[in-house]
C-alpha cells in the first residue's frame, strides 16, 4: 500500500518507547543482513590460495587428488544438483499430492494425526536417516528397485550400470524422504488458506472435486507451493550427514543413477577434520564458497520466478 | 515467603554444585585422532578410578584437528595417526615430543555371498584389486591362490574410506610398499584417489564394515577391532616371510616389535619382516611439548602418559580389541617421555 521509505516512519514515532523498539528491530535486520556478508567474505579468504591457485578451472575439472594436490570440484557439483534434483522432483509429486489430500479430501479426524505424522518425519535427525538409509534402503535399491528399473528402463542411459544399492539415486531418495515434510506442510496451510469462494464458485460451474483441486485450487496456490519446494530444496541442497552415508562418495560424473557420486557437502564433512595441507583445507573452503553461491543461485532464480509470477497476475 | 527462600538457596546451591566438583578434580584436555578413542576411552576412565584427583577429556575429532589445537596450545596432548610432519612442527615454533601409544591393525574383510571358508590372498593381489586390475572374484589369480573354494562370477565391489584416515594412510602405506605401481599412481596419504573403477567410499570403519557387510562381493579395509566385533570374515595374506598369517593382536604386535628404533621420522612397520609380522601394521603416537607452559599441570600429564604406554595402561587395551604395545616399544616411548619437563 506505501511506498514511503522506511527511515521516514522512524520520525514519525512519537514515544520513545516505540523509537527505541524500532531501532533495535532495524538493527537486527541490519545485522543478518552483515552476518551473511561476513560469511561470505569469510568464505573467500579462506579459499583464496585455492582460488589463486587453481582459478575458475576449480569448478569445470574432474579430479581430486589430495595426494598430488590436484582439485576439480564438477563431480561434486553435479551430484549435489543431481541429488537435489532428484529429490525436489519426487518430494514436490509426493508433498503437494499429500496437501492437497489434506487439505481439501481428508475426514478432519483422520488429516490432523496425518498431518502430524507427517511433520514427524521433520523431527528425525539426519544421522538416523543415514543409518536408515545405509541398512534398509540401500539394500532395497540394490535388490528390488534397481532391477526392477533396470528391467524396465535398461536402455536409458540413466538406468544402465552396476547397482551398487549405494549412489546418486538412494542419494536422492534419502533427501526426498527429508523435504517431504517441508513440501507438505506449508503447501496444506497455502492450499488451507485459499478462500473458500474459490471452491464454491467453481462447484457451483459443475466441476468435480477432483477438478476444483486441480484446476481451481492449485493454480491459485501455486506461488506459495512454489515458495514450499524452495525452501525445501534449499535443504536438500545443504543436506550433509544423511547424504554421505548413503551416496557411494566417489568423485567422479557418471551418466547412470545407481551409479557412486558425491556432494559438496559431504567431502567438506569427510575430509575437513584430516586435511592438514594448507591448499586442502582451502580448497576445501572454497568447495563450501561454492556451495553457498549454488543456493544463493537458486534461491534468486526460485525468487525472480516468482515476482514474475506475482506481476503478471496483478 | 517460600517463593524468596527458595530463590537464594536454589541459586547457592547452583553455585556451590558448579563451584565444589571443579575444585576437587584437575581435567586434562587431549584431542585427535578417531582411532585411540575407544581404548583411550577405556583407559583414562580406569586411571581416574585409581587416582581420583585427575580425570582426562579426550576429543576425537581427528589427527588434524588434534594437531591445530596441539599447535594452538588449547590441550596438553594431542594424539595422531600419523606423527607430525616438519612443516606443522615448524609452525608449532616449540620442541615437541612424540611416541607410540598404540598400534593398530588393518584386516581385510569381504563378502561373497557361498564362500565361508577363510580367503587367501596375496598382498599383490590386494593392491591389484584396489588398483582396479583384478575385476572379478573368480579370476585366475584368486582362484589359484584358493584351490577348493568356489568362488562366483562376481565383480569385486571395492570398498574404501571417504574420510581422511590413519586407517587409510596405513592401508595406502602398505600398497605403496608392495606395488610400484600404486606408489607412482596413487600414492599414500588419509585421503587418496581410488582408482579401481567400482570403488565406494563409506564413512568411518564402521561405515566400511557396515558397507561390506551388506554389498554381496564386496572388500574392504578395516580395522581388527571392527572385524572382530561384528564377525566379519577377514582374509589371509601371505607376508614378506611367505608365511600365511591372519590378523589378530599377535601378529601386529610382532610386526611392531621388529622396530624398536621407533621414531617421528621413521615409523612405518607395513610389509614387516618376521615370519608371524601382519603386514598392514602401523603406530598411532601421541604428541607433548617438551617444556610444557604449565608445571602444575606437566607432572599431572606426565603421570597419566607414563601410566598409559606402561604395562598397566597397555592391558587395557585387550579388552576393547587393540593391540598393546610389545613391551621393547613400550621402553621407547617411556624414554622420549622422560625427556619432557616435569
Amino acid at each position: 500500500m506505501t511506498a514511503e521509505p522506511q527511515f521516514r516512519r522512524l520520525v514519525h514515532f512519537v514515544s520513545p518507547a516505540d523509537r527505541g523498539f524500532a531501532t533495535v528491530v532495524y538493527a537486527g535486520s541490519i545485522l543478518f543482513a552483515l552476518l551473511i556478508i561476513a560469511l561470505f567474505i569469510m568464505l573467500v579468504l579462506g579459499s583464496w590460495p585455492s582460488i589463486v591457485k587453481f582459478g575458475p578451472s576449480f569448478i569445470w575439472k574432474s579430479e581430486w587428488d589430495p595426494i598430488t594436490s590436484k582439485f576439480g570440484a564438477l563431480p561434486m557439483i553435479y551430484g549435489t544438483v543431481a541429488t537435489s534434483f532428484i529429490a525436489i522432483a519426487l518430494a514436490a509429486f509426493v508433498g503437494i499430492m499429500a496437501a492437497v489430500f489434506l487439505a481439501d479430501f481428508a475426514p478432519r479426524w483422520f488429516a490432523t494425526p496425518l498431518s502430524f505424522l507427517i511433520e514427524l518425519l521433520a523431527a528425525v535427525p539426519s544421522v538416523v536417516y543415514g543409518l536408515w538409509g545405509l541398512f534398509v534402503l540401500a539394500p532395497f535399491v540394490r535388490t528390488a528397485i534397481g532391477p526392477a528399473l533396470q528391467h524396465v528402463f535398461g536402455w536409458l542411459p540413466i538406468f544402465a550400470g552396476p547397482i551398487y544399492g549405494v549412489g546418486l539415486l538412494t542419494g536422492g531418495i534419502i533427501l526426498a524422504l527429508m523435504i517431504v515434510p517441508t513440501v507438505t506442510a506449508i503447501s496444506r496451510d497455502v492450499i488451507a488458506a485459499i478462500p473458500r469462494d474459490l471452491r464454491e464458485a467453481s462447484a457451483s460451474l459443475g466441476t468435480t472435486k477432483w477438478e476444483t483441486a486441480t484446476r481451481v485450487v492449485l493454480p491459485a496456490a501455486r506461488v506459495g507451493i512454489f515458495g514450499a519446494c524452495v525452501l525445501a530444496l534449499g535443504r536438500a541442497l545443504g543436506e550433509t550427514i544423511a547424504v554421505t552415508m548413503v551416496i557411494g562418495n566417489r568423485p567422479e560424473i557418471s551418466a547412470s543413477l545407481f551409479a557412486p557420486s558425491y556432494t559438496l557437502a559431504s567431502v567438506i564433512a569427510n575430509e575437513f577434520t584430516e586435511a592438514t595441507s594448507s591448499i586442502y583445507i582451502s580448497a576445501l573452503i572454497e568447495l563450501g564458497l561454492i556451495l553457498f553461491v549454488v543456493s544463493m543461485v537458486v534461491n534468486a532464480l526460485a525468487r525472480l520466478m516468482i515476482w514474475s509470477v506475482r506481476g503478471s497476475r496483478a | 515467603m517460600l517463593r524468596s527462600l527458595v530463590r537464594r538457596f536454589g541459586a547457592l546451591a547452583i553455585v556451590a554444585a558448579i563451584t565444589v566438583p571443579a575444585a576437587a578434580a584437575t581435567q586434562l584436555t587431549g584431542a585427535g585422532a578417531t582411532f585411540d578413542y575407544p581404548f583411550f576411552s577405556k583407559a583414562f576412565y580406569i586411571y581416574t578410578q585409581k587416582n581420583p584427583d585427575v580425570t582426562v577429556n579426550y576429543q576425537s575429532i581427528g589427527s588434524g584437528g588434534g594437531i591445530a589445537q596441539f599447535i594452538a596450545k588449547t590441550v596438553d596432548f594431542a594424539a595422531s595417526d600419523v606423527p607430525m610432519n616438519a612443516g606443522e612442527l615448524a609452525r608449532a615454533g616449540e620442541p615437541v615430543l612424540q611416541f607410540p601409544v598404540t598400534l593398530g591393525g588393518v584386516a581385510i574383510a569381504y563378502n561373497i555371498p557361498g564362500v565361508t571358508a577363510t580367503l587367501r590372498l596375496t598382498r599383490q593381489v590386494v593392491a591389484d584389486i584396489y588398483l582396479g586390475k583384478i575385476l572379478k572374484w573368480n579370476d585366475p589369480q584368486i582362484v589359484r591362490l584358493n584351490k577348493g573354494v568356489n568362488l562366483p562370477d562376481m565383480p569385486i565391489v571395492v570398498v574404501h574410506r571417504s574420510d581422511g584416515s590413519g586407517t587409510t594412510y596405513i592401508f595406502t602405506d602398505f600398497l605403496s610398499h608392495v606395488s610400484p605401481e600404486w606408489k607412482s599412481k596413487v600414492g599414500a596419504g588419509k585421503s587418496v584417489s581410488w582408482p579401481a573403477p567400482s570403488a565406494v567410499g563409506a564413512k568411518g570403519n564402521e561405515g566400511v564394515a557396515g558397507q561390506v557387510r551388506s554389498t554381496p562381493g564386496a572388500i574392504g579395509y578395516v580395522e581388527l577391532a571392527y572385524v572382530v566385533e561384528n564377525h566379519m570374515s577377514a582374509a589371509m595374506l601371505q607376508n614378506k616371510a611367505g608365511k600365511w598369517l591372519a590378523s589378530s593382536p599377535d601378529t601386529i604386535a610382532a610386526a611392531a616389535a621388529t622396530k624398536p628404533e621407533v621414531s617421528p621420522t621413521n615409523f612405518s612397520i607395513v610389509d614387516a619382516a618376521g615370519a608371524s609380522s601382519w603386514p598392514i601394521s602401523g603406530f598411532s603416537w601421541v604428541l607433548v611439548y617438551k617444556k610444557p607452559g604449565d608445571p602444575g599441570r606437566a607432572k599431572l600429564v606426565y603421570n597419566v602418559l607414563a601410566w598409559l604406554i606402561g604395562p598397566e595402561g597397555q592391558s587395557n587395551a585387550k579388552s576393547v580389541d587393540y593391540v598393546p604395545l610389545p613391551s621393547n616399544i613400550q621402553s621407547s616411548s617411556l624414554a622420549t617421555l622422560k625427556q619432557m619437563q616435569h
